[in-house]
């Protein structure tokens, strides 16, 4: 029986760009390119792997967002997976992570699984919630933040590294998996991946696909609002010194002032 | 006045700042009851009623050691359904999060993660956030449900405000899920006796220009003079100079202290995500044009081989 992969991927806005948020408070997205969220393209990695020990297995990835976020799909398939799923609504703009993740999870319930990766978080987001909100949705374990990940005999095990100690996890599949930058650095997409994807099947869905109500996602149905997002003031230009012999002494005077020593 | 449900971050009931910090956060909102779980739970309750617990709710079982986040949801959700608190607050450590974010879809809420600070509002709690590597500053508010919000360290003041404490046991009955994911083994991180990266009020950093494992030394030196965490900047981490259960920054840690000290680091964005925040910040660098020095409070153009030992004996002169 085949072993079915799902991978969760986002398109966010490239974090070197000039980010910032739209009239209604939620992210622009038309004046910054977006991209596969580098924390996602690890999750991809360790679920091509998984799916290479496997004897058969499939691996498809999934994202919810607008008609840009295809490209975050064709990346992943150019590294090797093997179709897409992009879910699409114009009633899901502005969903906060309660709203997507309803979403997420009825498509990958749709989709069958047997194993869901993530990356750890988002690099727009940042909340590194969505994986543990999935395997509550799912009723299935989650084995979160690994930075060592294995799949055999209907089993995942692997490495969390805390703050305050390393785990060895294991859980029964079906279950949910995120994986941290140290799981292993992400393959980049071969001249014949790239031309391989145009060909693989991308499955769009919309809200009435997935049995889910416009009220229950988009900016109106969201489980938080924002009230106001300013940009921060720039800094004010710091005190700034040149070395000539008594850099350590002149910063050590400063930092007495502020009444750090 | 309304409670306000407050999980405990304890290490064998010695209670971990963030919790203390997250305490003054929960008073400007209402009365704090703790939820500590976990050996040595009770011995929690001192510090806690200390810094404005009225009351202290903690559960001991095999099953929070031995599983994974589920049984502390269960237990959480075990107080949220005793005390109908108007919030719950949970430090943001990796765990925390994911413990909020359970309890969220269990009670129907909405999440906030990462606040920086919190305010009582019209409809409840506020929450100020930092977005985009903290070009932005946004107020949000948990509009479905009771608002679950984690709170990043060193957001608020440690306050003594004493109150009564009382402790009461928490009944808890853990269904087949708390059970899903074992932790099959448990390796404790090696101590370095430094304070932990993501609550130092200092934290001291190194990046590309510290030039080798063996000059890491230099950085920990100017640590240890300051009392101060040690981060590393992802050139460091990759050239594989420090751990990476230090790197700071998009794809690490993110920090907030009262002091940033970045040495031979340039400032790309990614860093800049994991620190911003920081409420001072100073750098050392040798390349003037580096993109750090837009951010500093203080700066110094120089090399760190030659700023950083003298700082370090400056400031061990200074304090004697």
């Amino acid at each position: 029986m085949s072993l079915r992969i799902v991978v969760c991927v986002k398109y966010v806005p490239d974090a070197t760009g000039d980010r910032h948020f739209a009239d209604d408070l939620t992210v622009d997205r038309d004046d910054v390119d977006g991209l596969l969220s580098e924390l996602d393209e690890y999750a991809v990695e360790q679920a091509l792997q998984i799916a290479e020990e496997a004897d058969e297995a499939e691996v498809t990835v999934l994202t919810v967002g607008p008609e840009d976020a295809k490209d975050a799909l064709r990346k992943a398939l150019s590294m090797g997976a093997d179709k897409a799923v992009h879910v699409e609504d114009d009633d899901l703009h502005g969903s906060d992570v309660m709203a997507t993740s309803l979403v997420l999870a009825k498509a990958i319930e749709k989709t069958g699984y047997d194993v869901v990766i993530a990356g750890m978080a988002s690099t727009d987001g940042t909340m590194g919630v969505l994986p543990a909100i999935l395997a509550e949705r799912l009723g299935v374990p989650q084995v979160t933040l690994l930075s060592e990940v294995k799949v055999e005999d209907g089993k995942v095990t692997g490495r969390r590294d805390g703050d305050t100690a390393s785990e060895q996890l294991e859980a029964s599949l079906p279950a949910v998996v995120s994986v941290t930058d140290q799981s292993g650095e992400a393959r980049y997409p071969s001249f014949k991946g790239i031309m391989a994807a145009k060909k693989k099947p991308v499955e769009s869905l919309d809200l009435s696909d997935l049995d889910i109500e416009a009220e229950e996602v988009g900016l109106e149905g969201s489980w938080t609002a924002v009230d106001s997002a300013a940009e921060r003031p720039a800094r004010t230009a710091g005190t700034i010194v040149k070395d000539e012999g008594e850099g350590g002494k002149q910063l050590a005077e400063f930092l007495a002032s502020q009444k750090f020593i | 006045m309304a409670e306000i449900l407050v999980y405990v971050d304890h290490v064998d009931g010695a209670v971990r700042k963030p919790t203390l910090e997250l305490l003054t956060l929960a008073r400007r909102l209402g009365e704090p009851v703790a939820v500590a779980l976990g050996n040595g739970a009770a011995d929690a309750a001192p510090a806690l009623a200390e810094h404005g617990a009225v009351k202290v709710l903690t559960a001991d079982a095999p099953e929070f050691a031995e599983y994974l986040v589920v049984p502390k949801v269960e237990a959480l959700q075990a107080a949220y359904e005793a005390v109908s608190p108007a919030a719950v607050l949970v430090p943001s450590s990796a765990e925390g999060k994911e413990i909020a974010a359970r309890l969220a879809v269990r009670i129907g809420s909405g999440i906030i993660t990462d606040a920086i600070d919190l305010e009582a509002g019209d409809e409840g709690p506020v929450a100020t956030q930092s977005a985009f590597a903290a070009s932005f500053t946004t107020k949000s508010r948990v509009s479905k449900g009771t608002p679950v919000i984690t709170v990043k360290p060193n957001s608020a003041p440690v306050e003594a405000a004493p109150a009564a404490g009382a402790v009461e046991a928490l009944a808890v009955s853990f269904s087949e899920k708390a059970h899903g994911t074992k932790v099959v083994s448990r390796t404790p991180r090696e101590s370095t006796g430094r304070p932990e990266l993501t609550e130092a009020a200092i934290v001291v950093s190194g990046g590309r220009g510290v030039n080798g494992a063996e000059n890491f030394g230099l950085i920990e030196a100017l640590a240890d003079s300051l009392g101060a965490a040690v981060g590393a900047s992802r050139a460091a981490v990759d050239a594989g100079w420090y751990p990476h259960s230090n790197q700071v920054g998009q794809t690490g840690k993110s920090v907030s202290p009262q002091l940033y000290i970045a040495s031979g680091i340039s400032g790309a964005i990614q860093h800049r995500a994991g620190m911003q925040t920081s409420k001072t910040i100073v750098a050392i660098n040798k390349d003037a044009e580096a993109p750090i020095f837009d951010l500093v409070d203080y700066g110094v153009v120089g090399d760190l081989f030659d700023v950083v030992p003298q700082l370090t004996e400056e400031v061990k002169s200074r304090k004697g």
